[in-house]
């Protein structure tokens, strides 16, 4: 099973980064709405990387890691950009001002950390790194 | 992402195919961006196909919501499979937006 992927730093490699987790989740029998939540937060991190951390650059990089550790997924997002893309915790976005302002961002990190039992960014080198782990029975 | 316009009197209905993402978002954007679209009354989101949604689908919504309600043009979301509608409800919008179980409930909304 294929548990480690790299795309160019093009959002039209999103697609292509949700049915490779959803490929390495297969094999698991778990709940729908459980693999599209891993799913959906790993696909926020990795635009996240794309679009701020490299300013959609296709001639950087990002590499992606699955590993199950027993039950516990531990996922590793880094780049090979020379950006530091260190975002905040977004814990609870007040969507009613977000409706009032038509604003269209600032939800995605909200979602990673709701979805996901620990997120963690880091630098490796001049690089950064992501590390997401959640729980899986 | 395929967006699918049908109008049908003061109701635009519009069938959503795919996954709404980073990528995809723009091409929805643009169907809900376009003027005479606040010339309906109602405007129908038809997810039955819809099988993935990221924050940036989200957006492109909660982007628009304003200038809907001012306009007295009411989005209401039915067909939601369960998975999507979860991630409306991680965000609390399930209780911001209208989205009914069937096309019946919609045009009732």
């Amino acid at each position: 099973m294929k548990s480690t992927l790299r795309i160019a730093c093009s959002r039209s490699h999103l697609q292509q980064v949700r049915d490779f987790v959803r490929d390495y989740l297969n094999s698991r029998n778990l709940p729908e709405i459980t693999v599209n939540q891993v799913v959906l937060a790993i696909d926020e991190v990795v635009a996240n990387f794309i679009i701020h951390a490299n300013g959609e650059d296709e001639t950087q990089f990002l590499d992606l890691k699955l590993a199950f550790s027993q039950h516990e997924l531990n996922v590793e997002i880094a780049d090979n950009g020379e950006t530091i893309y260190l975002p905040g915790t977004h814990q609870s976005p007040d969507l009613r001002a977000y409706i009032k302002e038509g604003r269209k961002g600032g939800m995605g990190m909200a979602l990673v950390n709701r979805l996901m039992d620990r997120v963690e960014f880091f630098t490796r080198g001049n690089h950064t790194v992501c590390h997401l782990s959640k729980h899986l029975a | 992402m395929k967006v699918t316009a049908q109008p049908s009197a003061d109701t635009l209905t519009l069938l959503l195919d795919g996954e709404l993402d980073a990528s995809s978002a723009i091409v929805l954007d643009t169907e809900l961006a376009k003027p005479d679209i606040l010339n309906y009354r109602k405007v129908l989101v038809d997810c039955a196909k819809l099988s993935y949604i990221s924050s940036a689908g989200l957006g492109v919504f909660i982007s628009h919501l304003q200038r809907f309600q001012d306009a007295n043009v009411k989005l209401v979301f039915f067909n939601m499979q369960e998975k999507v509608f979860n991630v409306f409800e991680i965000l609390g919008l399930d209780a911001l937006m209208t989205i009914v179980p069937s096309a019946a409930e919609a045009e009732a909304a």
